[in-house]
Parts: structure tokens; sequence; C-alpha cells
């Protein structure tokens, strides 16, 4: 039999029990919806890494004190871990490290003329330009000279100029931070915000010596700031601060290190451990939901070759062959997990749409998961339908044609 | 004429059980090419079962059928559904139309399985309506017919396929007489055209409608009866 003939037949036996058809295939349709859904996040995760990886710059690292456990901080020796300045000293002779930049950061309020501005003081090197990527857009940047002397000069963020300043030139004016007087040598240019919203541009860069001892008072850093060559340096150079630090800080072998190490690695782990988990849970709902639908297929399929076995003995007392039968209701089967599937990938498409929606995460439905599922749910009706057709083409002509 | 139809000490048992039912003891019949026979006997002995083996529905338990001379024994399933599909029409005694399909599906369903193209299909089985003499009803569905018309539809899909055999069980069963008349006048001319056809029937004036007459009792040809032409008509209750 021609299986154009079939696919004819079968439609109109499903157009029949329209209501049966769509119950029947809602496995299909949670399962199909669910595939659809959890790559279109997967996809969208890796979209969301890509973006932070180049806005952050891959090849960068932060030494902060304290263990990675948290409940280790602070009882390791009964005083909270800081990290001396000199660490950073140490650090900058690593082979794999290009730049090196220890980080201090305070709230201060700025002052110019009658303007002021609460805002973020960091405390950094030179090359805390060149570890962010991020530059001076007016005038230039504090110099090594300017560290070593703790000398009195800042470098606006963006939003801190206009803000003081409003089209005004800072440069070569002089604010009040504080009790102390700094002079503007440069203003940054603009890098807009984090990914969580926090305004990356509201900021004022100075010497860490200046804010360590002119206005924190203290010898010790928050955190060290580090590029090295090249992302694929990362680990290395992880190992190689991580066996410095512990020397300098004279760690026994068996003792928690008194600092961590954040890479972007880190992030991007994070990232993918969340989406690892999407995956793990949509995958098991939809490869549970596809099976209950498969099996629910070969529920009502094998209640249709019951209801029609009578058919089934008029088709065979008329010429149909065991692979006739067999086809027709393998077709059937396969027409209603199609038909699952289709109704599966509509959701599937509107699901990440909302999901995307509310966790404000991108989804990406890609032609290839709509393939998949739709082979997915196509595979699913032949297995789960074999069983009940190949039932009905066994059947015997003349008990299939006296069934009441 | 040569014969279409041997068959030699014919057994067909049925297992049920632990119990043997012997429908068929040992039956021999020819049947010539063009014949019109009726099958007769009381219930249950055994004549559905004979119509089912010689309509390869069956098979015997033993025994041989030629069927045009080759040996049905012999043949797989699919070369059985074959010949069901090209040399022999099937008429029931309950029409054995599907419910859900109109009269021209009906009547296609034979070529479907014979491979023929669509457009042929439903001129063909146009056609077929036409001699039968149910034009305009094409669209109809079972319910929508009555029982002769429906018979009709049944024997229009019976002969679609042209084949030599036509085998009907009870085929006016379940009609009243004037129904009944009119369709033996359409077996009458099939074989006319050259069918030959064998049906089972208890009533003696349907079966007075055949040339020859077979009586089963208790599995086995108790009397078989050629009537010839000038005996046609007259009344058989003299069996
Ligand atoms: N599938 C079966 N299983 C068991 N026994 C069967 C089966 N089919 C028929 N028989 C038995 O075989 C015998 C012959 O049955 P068959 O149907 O051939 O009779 P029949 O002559 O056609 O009767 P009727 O005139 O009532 O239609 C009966 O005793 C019946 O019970
Ligand atoms: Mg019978």
């Amino acid at each position: 039999m021609n299986p154009l003939v079939a696919f004819r037949v079968s439609y109109r036996a499903l157009k029949r029990n329209k209501i049966r058809s769509i119950l029947t295939t809602l496995g299909i349709i949670i399962g199909v919806a669910a595939v659809i859904t959890m790559v279109a996040l997967t996809q969208g995760a890796k979209r969301l890494i890509e973006e932070q990886l180049t806005s952050l710059g891959g090849n960068s690292l932060i030494i902060n004190p304290g263990s990675r456990t948290r409940s280790g901080v602070g009882t390791v020796s009964g005083k909270i871990n800081r990290l001396p300045s000199e660490d950073a000293e140490a650090i900058r002779k690593l082979s794999t490290v290009t730049h090196v930049s220890p980080i201090l950061d305070t709230t201060e309020q700025v002052v110019w003329g009658n303007r002021n501005w609460f805002t973020g003081i960091v405390g950094a090197s030179p090359d805390f330009i060149f570890i962010n990527g991020w530059f001076p857009e007016r005038g230039g940047f504090f110099h090594n000279e300017d560290v070593k002397n703790a000398e009195l000069v800042c470098v606006l963020g963006k939003t801190v100029a206009s803000k003081l300043f409003g089209y005004q030139n800072p440069v070569g004016k002089t604010v009040r931070i504080g009790k102390n007087s700094f002079k503007v040598i440069g203003v940054m240019g603009s890098i807009g915000q984090t990914p969580s919203g926090k305004d990356q541009d509201d900021v004022v860069l100075i010497p860490y010596t200046t804010l360590q001892k002119r206005i924190l008072g203290v010898n010790y850093v928050d955190n060290i700031s580090v590029s090295v060559r090249t992302s694929n340096d990362i680990p290395f150079a992880e190992a190689q601060i991580t066996e410095l630090l512990r020397e300098r800080h004279h760690i026994r072998p068996n003792m928690e290190d008194d600092f961590y190490v954040k890479t972007q690695l880190n992030i991007i782990e994070r990232i993918f451990s969340i989406s690892k988990i999407m995956t793990i849970l949509l995958g098991s709902i939809a490869s549970i939901s596809l099976i209950v639908g498969g099996i629910g297929i070969m529920n009502i399929m094998l209640v249709s070759v019951t209801e029609r076995t009578r058919e089934i003995g008029v088709r065979m007392a008329v010429g149909a062959k065991e692979r006739d039968i067999l086809i027709q209701f393998l077709i059937e089967a396969l027409a209603l997990s199609l038909l699952g599937g289709l109704i599966g990938i509509i959701l599937g498409i509107a699901g990440s749409k909302i999901s995307s929606l509310f966790t404000h995460w991108p989804t990406l439905v890609s032609f290839g998961s709509v393939v998949l599922a739709f082979s997915f749910s196509a595979i699913i009706g032949i297995f789960f339908g074999l069983y009940p057709a190949s039932k009905a083409s066994k059947l015997d002509p003349i008990e299939a044609l006296r069934y009441e | 004429m040569e014969d279409i139809i041997v068959v030699e000490d014919l057994h067909k048992i049925y297992k049920m059980g632990d119990v043997d039912v012997h429908a068929l003891r040992g039956v021999s019949i020819k049947i010539k090419k063009g014949e019109f026979v009726s099958v007769m006997g009381p219930s249950g002995s055994g004549k559905s079962t004979f119509m089912n083996i010689l309509g390869c529905l069956d098979k015997p338990t033993s025994g041989r059928y030629l069927l045009e001379g080759n040996d049905i024994s012999s043949l797989s399933k699919d070369e059985l559904a074959e010949i069901r599909n090209k040399k022999i029409g099937f008429v029931f005694q309950n029409f054995n139309l599907l419910p859900r399909s109109t009269a021209i599906e009906n009547v296609e369903l034979p070529l479907i399985y014979n491979d023929i193209p669509s457009n042929k299909r439903s001129k063909l089985a146009k056609d077929a309506l036409l001699i039968i003499g149910l034009e305009g009803r094409e669209k109809h569905y079972p319910t929508q017919l009555s029982g002769g018309q429906q018979q009709r539809v049944a024997i229009a899909r019976a002969i679609i396929n042209e084949p030599s055999i036509i085998l009907a069980d009870e085929p006016t069963g379940n009609l009243d007489t004037t129904t009944s008349a009119e369709i033996m006048e359409i077996f009458k001319s099939l074989n006319k055209d050259g069918k030959t056809i064998i049906m089972i029937t208890h009533e003696t004036d349907i079966a007075a409608f055949a040339e020859k007459i077979i009586v089963f009792r208790d599995g086995k040809v108790m009397k078989e009866k050629w009537r010839g032409m000038e005996g046609l008509h007259e009344p058989v209750s003299s069996l």
C-alpha cells in the first residue's frame, strides 16, 4: 500500500477522535516542549558566558584574602586575613604574569565647588588600566612615581565627572575627597553597567598607596588584580600564584590557603553548572514525559487495534498483506507522535520566550533543536507504535472478521 | 470447461482447549470455471469453514486444494493475500463494509492493495457502482444505505479487481425476499459474464439460482446435484 494512502487513512482515524488524539499526545507535547526550552536555555547560557568573557577580559584573575570556604575566614588565626602590599610585587615577578595591581576600595564624599557626590574610591596601580582594558579618555593616568610617593592625584569615572563638572573639563581642577584635596589628572572612558546593573563609571581611581596612607591608614590591600598573556595561561598562573603565596604566608602543607584566586573561569563554571542543572532537570522531565507519551500512544493504539479488529479483517479479506496493516498502524502512531511533536515545538518556543522574559536569561531556539525534537517524537511514535501495529498485522483474518 | 477449483479429502480440525472440533471430515469436490454453485446444509455442517478455505482466508488441516491448478498449501501468507486480492471476491451475510468510509471508498479498497493509482481507482469504483445500480450514492456512508444497497456496494467491492471467483456466504441472509431476488439477479448476470460463483444459502429458492447444489452434513458432502439449464428455477425442495 502506498504510504500516502496510509497517511490519509490515519489522518481520518485521528480526526475522528480529536480529543482522544490530543490527550494521548500530551506526554509527547510536554516532552518536546521541555527539550526545546532546555536547548534554548543552554544556548542562551552559552551566549551569556561568551558575552561576559569578552566584556570582562578573559585573561585576568583576582587574589582575595580569606579561604574559599567562607566558614574558614577569620577562624584560622583568630583575625581577618589581609593581603600585604608586598605580595603584589612578588606576583609581578612570576613568568606568566604581565600586569599586577593591588586594589583597595572605600566610599567617600567627593566635593568640587558647591557640588558633591558620594562614590566609590578605588586605589590601584598604573597596571589597572591594562588589566581591565579600560583607559582614560581625557588627560592621563597616574604613574608608578605617584604610587611611590602616595601623591594626591585622582582619575574620575565618567559618571562622577559629569555629576560634579557637567560639561566642563575636570582635568587640572582640584577636588576634595574626605579631608584631602586631589588634583584631577584624567577622566576614564565609559564602560557602562555590569550585567547585574551596577554603574562601573561611578568611581574615582587613585594610587593605592594614597588610599592606604592618607585615607584609610592601613598597609594591606583588599585584593590583587593580575593579568596574564592569554586565558590559556590562567590555570598555570593560578597554580604559580598559589604556590608563591602559600610560601610567603608560611602555610604548612596540610593547612588551608588563607587567600583564594578568583578567575573568570570560576564565573564560567558557575554559569555552566547552573545551566547544567537546568539541562539535567529539563532533560529528565523531557525523557520521562517522552516515555510516558510513548506509552500513552502504545495504549491508545492497542485500543484502536481492538476497536478496528473487523476493519482489519475486511482489509485482509480483500488482499491487505501483513506489511500493509503494519504500515498503516505504524503511520497512525507516527502521525500521533508527530502531531504531539508539532504542538510541543510551538509550546516550547513560547515557553522559552516566556522564561527568558522572567529570568532575563537570553534563550536561543535553534533550528537544530526543532529538528532534534521532531525526530525524537518520530522515533518515539515508531518505537511505541511497533507493538500494536505488529499485533494488528498478526491477526487471523477469519477471527478478525467474526469479531463483534 | 477446465476445473477452476479442485479439493481432495479436505479436513479441518479446530482445537478448543483439549477438545478437537472436526469441522470438515474429508471433502472432495471439483468446480468448473464459470459454474454457479449453491452450498446448503444444516447449521454447523462446515459450509463457512469450507468457504473460508476456498477463499484462502484459512488453511485446511489436511487435504489438497488446487486453485487454477496451483496447490495453495505451499503458498506464503503474502501470496495468499495476493490471491484474495486478485482472484477472489468475497460477499458476506453482514456486508462487512467499513463503517467510516463512503460507498466509493469501500469499493476502492481492494484496488488500494493492488497498487492502482488514485485517479484510476475512483474511476473504476464509479464504474462498478454504476454496473451494480448505485450511481449517485458514491458519497453515502453504509449507515445511510439500505441493506440491499449495502450488499450492492459489497458486490461492487468483490468484483472491482475482476476476480474469476466470487464467494458469497449467505449473501441474502439479512435481506427481505424482494431485495434478495434483486441481489440474486446481479449474481446471475455476473455468472453470465463468466464468473465462477459459489454461494452458501439456507433458502431453497435462493439456491435455485445455481446450476449445481452441494449439500453438507457433519463436515462432509452429503449430496451433489447438477440441475442443468432446464432444471433451473424449479423448486429444490425435492433435495
Ligand atoms: N474458529 C473456530 N473455532 C472452533 N470451532 C469452530 C470455529 N469455526 C467454526 N467452528 C466449528 O466448526 C463447525 C462448522 O462451523 P461452520 O461455521 O463452518 O458451520 P456452517 O455450516 O457455516 O454453519 P451456519 O449455517 O450456522 O453458518 C461448527 O461446529 C463450529 O462450531
Ligand atoms: Mg456459516
